[in-house]
């Protein structure tokens, strides 16, 4: 029989409802693999009794036939949702330590419907990475490996803890953020499903501020069901975000069995970028055809602005995260350092407390919101983001439901293969998805097959604002035709 | 354009971020990377183009003013690296 | 700003005449229940960072969501201030590091306020009156407060202001002496409490002004400015421009040039200095605040502030001026409070409005300013002094009685026409009682008499004595006119 931490969330549900096993079994099942998993560095923070404790509260609401709709499922939170009285970091030194007064929007939502929480899983340092090797905690390794090798993979980043917990069977989901791609690329880099909504469709109060006008959060599953069922809990209106719409959430999870039959798919041409390896095209093509075979219809669409989504995102992106960021300056929580004077320990603290990419991307920030560059860069990256969303917008008026496109230009790499000295390397991990948000589009990555070394290559939908529904309909589409995806056997345990 | 050694310094100073001088090159090798990659962007023709200000076009919600929060001097401070009577201590500043 | 050069305004330095131009930005405090974007309260002397919310302390992930009542208040003060409303406006981000500013940076408007170009009419004291041009006026977020007395290396801070909204208020480089200034903050003070977006406190730092100085030989282009920060009265208002202004006149006589800078005035010195820790040259990397939106509305909503608006100082003024007969002198100290002027309208109602200015103005303001109190804490009514002067107009007291009234009044209270009764301040009105009165008078006084024939104007005298003998209760006209019969005087 499977063991209970290796069900999808959808099996658990029904397993828990049907009473064939407790809401604590459940928990247990999953603080006995955690333990066993600590070599992936996945979870920051484990807290087992506040699993079996909110286990016990659902035990006895089932009993009482009062289960709510995620009762007893236990998830893992990425580390930069902030959890009453649980210590959350961001990944961050500056924030060693921290612990909240308050829950964040997303996490309350889960907890009013009913999930347990397992702990704080690892990230990149503030969301900022797409290998999880800006952590201060140390790396993710990914619970892949490449064919006959044991070199440690990086499971992307920055939800890079979440995704391994969820290709490791360390948790039946997992909350993330995605602010450039950091949902889909780990997704796609370890087998698993990951959505970043519609920008607005998740509340962001009480997550970590990466970059504002970018940052949603959104959940990672092993199936397309599983997500649309946490979507489903995670999203809805929220007084306290100005940016959250006062929109009802669907029924996600109905949406995941409409099928493709009369969706027109878009395949932009722009997205066959430069030196694209010859499996990744050949991965997208086989989409296209499972799709069609399913009866959507294939058309080829141009999204002129493509190419410029990437060095556009890497302005606008430091520049709100050196805003957002101002505020870990040792005063009122976090490190402190002392200095000569008050700019002395400000410097001391930020130069100790942040990683070398997080300084990184503070300082090219700093740079293009300065006095004499803020038009030529800030405010020429902003319109350029008006013309990528037109780009979208036509497509979609043309009728257009959704556009299909690889996830990532590769799969996953060793743990220091990206090391160099040029940024933009590892940058480019987010060519295919950081156009999305730079609309504030919906996209969901969704396993579609294996590199010749072993590795998962994930493809990316994109849908218009607020249709994610079509997203999980077409998503489900390509998992029923490529098979879900054997995740790799607990080698680390 | 491109950084030099003094920019460097000078955004590190706004940015409140003590760079050592051994870090000073490294750091503007990464910048000017990062710079000559977003360069390609000077090609587009952006005139008449508004910039972004909102990705999704909503009115803004308002708030009625009404007190809903204050009273937890003990919570704001709970976190701080120094604190006296509910205050945040911090080094002397010199107006 | 080009206007001709008043002579009478210009500054003697040691070799030329000076003209000084100002301008002012005044921050401006909004009347609100909450915080500009938190639900924490703005009620002035908590404990420390007892009026904070997690909003305030930027905490990690939180967000700011409007105050629709400041919002209103924003245009409300525009308003009044004739000022374009720009149904779009942007909230920016102003980056700098201070203890006191937790997010690191102000969230206020930049390029695109809510509120554009008005003016402001001010009256100066012989009578002249000037118009202010306002720039523009926006809001923005308080910082905290850091303590620096309590120990020898360390601040203390408190963030109980953090985040309350303000109202910063900019005016054109319009005015050209300390007098015009400190009227125009005066004026402007006064639209604001009467538009009640802003209680102009000055002792609690709700209304702050900084202030730009320079000088020019008249007609030649502005000169370099300096900026005066947070003067917190009137009073020093003016001494600070004073003071920087015959600083810099100084400078310039002496062959020397004016470095533009941020200072600081000290009242107890008399001196303006440089704030150092201001001199680092800022760049504040102002860009639109990605966690709000545009605020934006319709026209609609903005006539529907202005048809709730009250009538305002000038247009009081002028409505007192032209229905109650008033100089536009005595107007104008009525309506530089709008509770004096509810007062007074209440006691001109019905009555002779000449009269009643006369008695609010000297009685009334007289007093109340000798005790240092306020019109909110008179101790007479409006009622009562109406009561008073019926009582004068029906001729039942005599105008000095109606002082002493007045007086039983303010110390007792109650209600004047059973004073009157009951102690028998009625005007004697029997000329039987006056004329033995005035017989006796006459009577002890022969030389008196003889002079009064040649020299009308001890009649004078003979009244005096008249009212002395009755107590002050006699009937003025009376007295006169017995007198003069007796006399013989015409
Ligand atoms: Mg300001
Ligand atoms: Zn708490």
């Amino acid at each position: 029989m499977t063991e209970l931490n290796e069900l999808t969330l959808a099996e658990a549900r029904d397993g828990l409802r049907a009473k064939d096993f407790s809401a604590r079994e459940l928990a247990q099942a999953h603080i006995a693999a955690l333990e066993k998993a600590r070599a992936l560095n996945a979870y920051l923070l484990e807290t087992p009794d506040r699993a079996l404790a909110m286990a016990e509260v659902s035990d006895a609401k089932i009993a009482k036939g009062e289960g709510r709709p995620l009762e007893g499922l236990p998830l893992g939170i990425k580390d930069l949702f902030c959890t009453h009285g649980v210590v959350t970091t961001a990944g961050s030194k500056i924030l060693e330590g921290f612990e909240p007064h308050y829950e964040s929007a997303v996490t309350h939502n889960l907890w009013r419907d009913g999930a347990v929480m397992l702990g704080k899983l690892n990230l990149d340092e503030f969301a900022m990475g797409s290998s999880n090797e800006t952590s201060a905690y140390g790396n993710v390794i990914s619970p892949w490996r490449r064919n006959g090798s044991d070199a440690p993979i990086v499971p992307g980043g920055s939800s890079g803890g979440s995704a391994a917990a969820v290709a490791a069977h360390l948790c039946l989901g997992a909350t993330a953020t995605d602010t450039g791609g950091s949902i889909r690329q780990p997704a796609a880099f370890t087998g698993t499903v990951g959505i970043k909504p519609t920008y607005g469709r998740c509340s962001r109060w009480g997550t970590v501020a990466f970059a504002s006008s970018l940052d949603q959060a959104g959940p990672i599953a092993r199936t397309v069901r599983d997500c649309a069922i946490l979507l489903g809990s995670m999203a809805g209106p929220d007084a306290r975000d100005t940016t959250c719409v006062d929109l009802p959430v669907p029924d996600f999870e109905a949406a995941v069995s409409r099928g493709v039959k009369g969706l027109t798919i878009g395949i932009p041409k722009e997205y066959r970028v430069d030196g694209m390896p010859a499996e990744i095209q050949r991965l997208w093509d086989q989409g296209a055809e499972w799709l069609r075979a399913a009866g959507a219809e294939i058309r080829e669409i141009s999204l002129p602005n493509t190419r410029y989504a990437l060095p556009a995102y890497y302005i606008v992106a430091p520049a709100e995260a050196s805003s957002n960021l101002a505020r870990y300056d040792g005063v009122r929580y976090g490190l402190r350092v002392p200095g000569k004077d008050i700019v002395g320990m400000y410097e001391n603290t930020r130069a100790a407390g942040f990683g070398r990419e997080v300084k990184r991307r503070i300082m090219i920030g700093t740079y293009v919101l300065s006095a004499g560059y803020y038009d030529a860069y800030y405010v020429r990256a902003q319109k350029i983001r008006t013309l990528i969303k037109r780009d979208f917008e036509a497509v979609y008026a043309a009728g257009v439901d959704a556009i299909l496109t690889p996830a990532t230009p590769s799969s996953a790499f060793a743990i220091g293969e990206k090391a160099s000295a040029d940024p933009v390397e590892m940058y480019l991990n987010d060519v295919f998805t950081v156009t999305v948000n730079m609309a504030g589009l919906p996209g969901i990555a969704v396993p579609a097959g294996l590199d010749a070394q072993g590795l998962p290559l994930g493809l990316q939908l994109i849908g218009r604002p607020f249709d994610e529904e079509t997203l999980f309909a077409t998503a489900q589409a390509i998992e029923d035709a490529a098979g879900r995806m054997s995740l790799p056997r607990a080698w680390w345990a | 354009m491109s950084v030099d050694a003094q920019t460097v310094r000078r955004i590190a100073h706004l940015a409140r971020i003590a760079v050592s001088e051994a870090d000073v090159a490294p750091l503007q090798g990464e910048l000017n990377a990062i710079l000559a990659f977003v360069e390609q962007l000077g090609a587009v023709d952006v005139a008449n183009v508004e910039p972004m200000t909102s990705v999704t076009p909503m009115a803004m919600k308002k708030r009625a003013d009404v007190i809903t929060d204050g009273d937890r001097a003990q919570e704001v401070v709970a976190n701080a690296p120094e604190t006296e009577d509910h205050y945040f201590i911090v080094p002397k500043v010199v107006e | 700003m080009n206007a001709p050069v008043n002579p009478k305004k210009l500054i003697k330095g040691g070799l030329h005449d000076w003209e000084v131009v100002i301008g002012m930005e005044i921050h401006a405090q909004v009347t609100s229940r909450s915080k500009l974007f938190s639900g924490a309260p703005t009620a002035f002397g908590a404990e420390p960072n007892a009026h904070v919310s997690l909003v305030d302390a930027a905490m990690p992930g939180m967000l700011p969501v409007i105050n629709e009542e400041c919002v209103a208040q924003a245009i409300r003060t525009g308003l009044g201030l004739k000022a374009k409303i720009n149904l779009r406006s942007v909230f920016d981000r102003k980056n700098y590091f201070y203890p006191d500013l937790p997010q690191g940076y102000q969230i206020s408007q930049y390029k695109d306020p809510i509120v554009g170009e008005g003016e402001v009419l001010v009256d100066l004291a012989d009578g002249e009156s000037i118009t202010v041009g306002i720039e523009r006026l926006h809001l923005e977020q308080d910082a905290g407060k850091s303590l620096h007395d309590q120990s020898p290396n360390q601040s203390f801070v408190d963030l109980n202001r953090s985040g309350v909204a303000l109202m910063e208020i900019v005016s054109r480089p319009d005015l050209r002496s300390s007098e015009e200034a400190r009227a125009y903050v005066t004026k402007l003070r006064t639209i604001l409490r009467y538009l009640g977006t802003c209680d102009g406190d000055m002792e609690k730092g709700n209304l702050r002004a900084d202030v730009n100085v320079s000088v020019r030989r008249p007609g030649e282009p502005l000169g370099t400015r300096c900026e005066i920060k947070n003067v917190n009265s009137i009073r020093f208002i003016g001494q600070a421009i004073e003071t920087e202004a015959r600083r810099q006149i100084a400078i310039l006589e002496d062959g020397g040039k004016i470095d533009q800078e941020t200072r600081l005035f000290d009242p107890g010195k008399g001196e303006t200095r440089s704030m150092r820790s201001k001199e680092e040259a800022h760049d504040y990397r102002y860009f639109p605040d990605p966690d709000l939106l545009p605020l934006e509305f319709e026209q609609a909503y903005v006539d529907g502030l202005a048809g709730g608006l009250p009538e305002l100082p000038d247009a009081k003024k002028a409505r007192f001026v032209s229905e109650f007969g008033l100089s536009a002198y005595d107007a104008g100290v009525l309506v530089a409070e709008r509770a004096s002027a509810d007062y007074y309208e209440a006691v001109a109602k019905g009555r002779d409005g000449k009269a009643a200015a006369n008695w609010v103005i000297n009685e009334l303001f007289g007093r109340l300013n000798k005790e240092g109190r306020g019109i909110e804490e008179t101790p007479v009514s409006a009622a009562q002094l109406g009561a008073i002067i019926d009582l004068i107009g029906e001729g039942v007291i005599s105008g000095k009685i109606a002082k002493d009234l007045f007086e039983i009044v303010w110390t007792e209270g109650g209600d004047p026409r059973q004073i009157v009764e009951a102690r028998g301040l009625k005007q004697v009105t029997d000329t039987g009682a006056i004329e033995a009165a005035i017989d006796a008078i006459i009577a002890q006084n022969p030389d008196k008499v003889t002079q009064a024939k040649e020299k009308p104007t001890l009649l004078g005298w003979f009244v005096g004595q008249t009212m002395k003998a009755t107590g002050g209760k006699a009937n003025p006209a009376a007295v006169n006119a017995l007198l003069k019969s007796k006399l013989g005087i015409e």
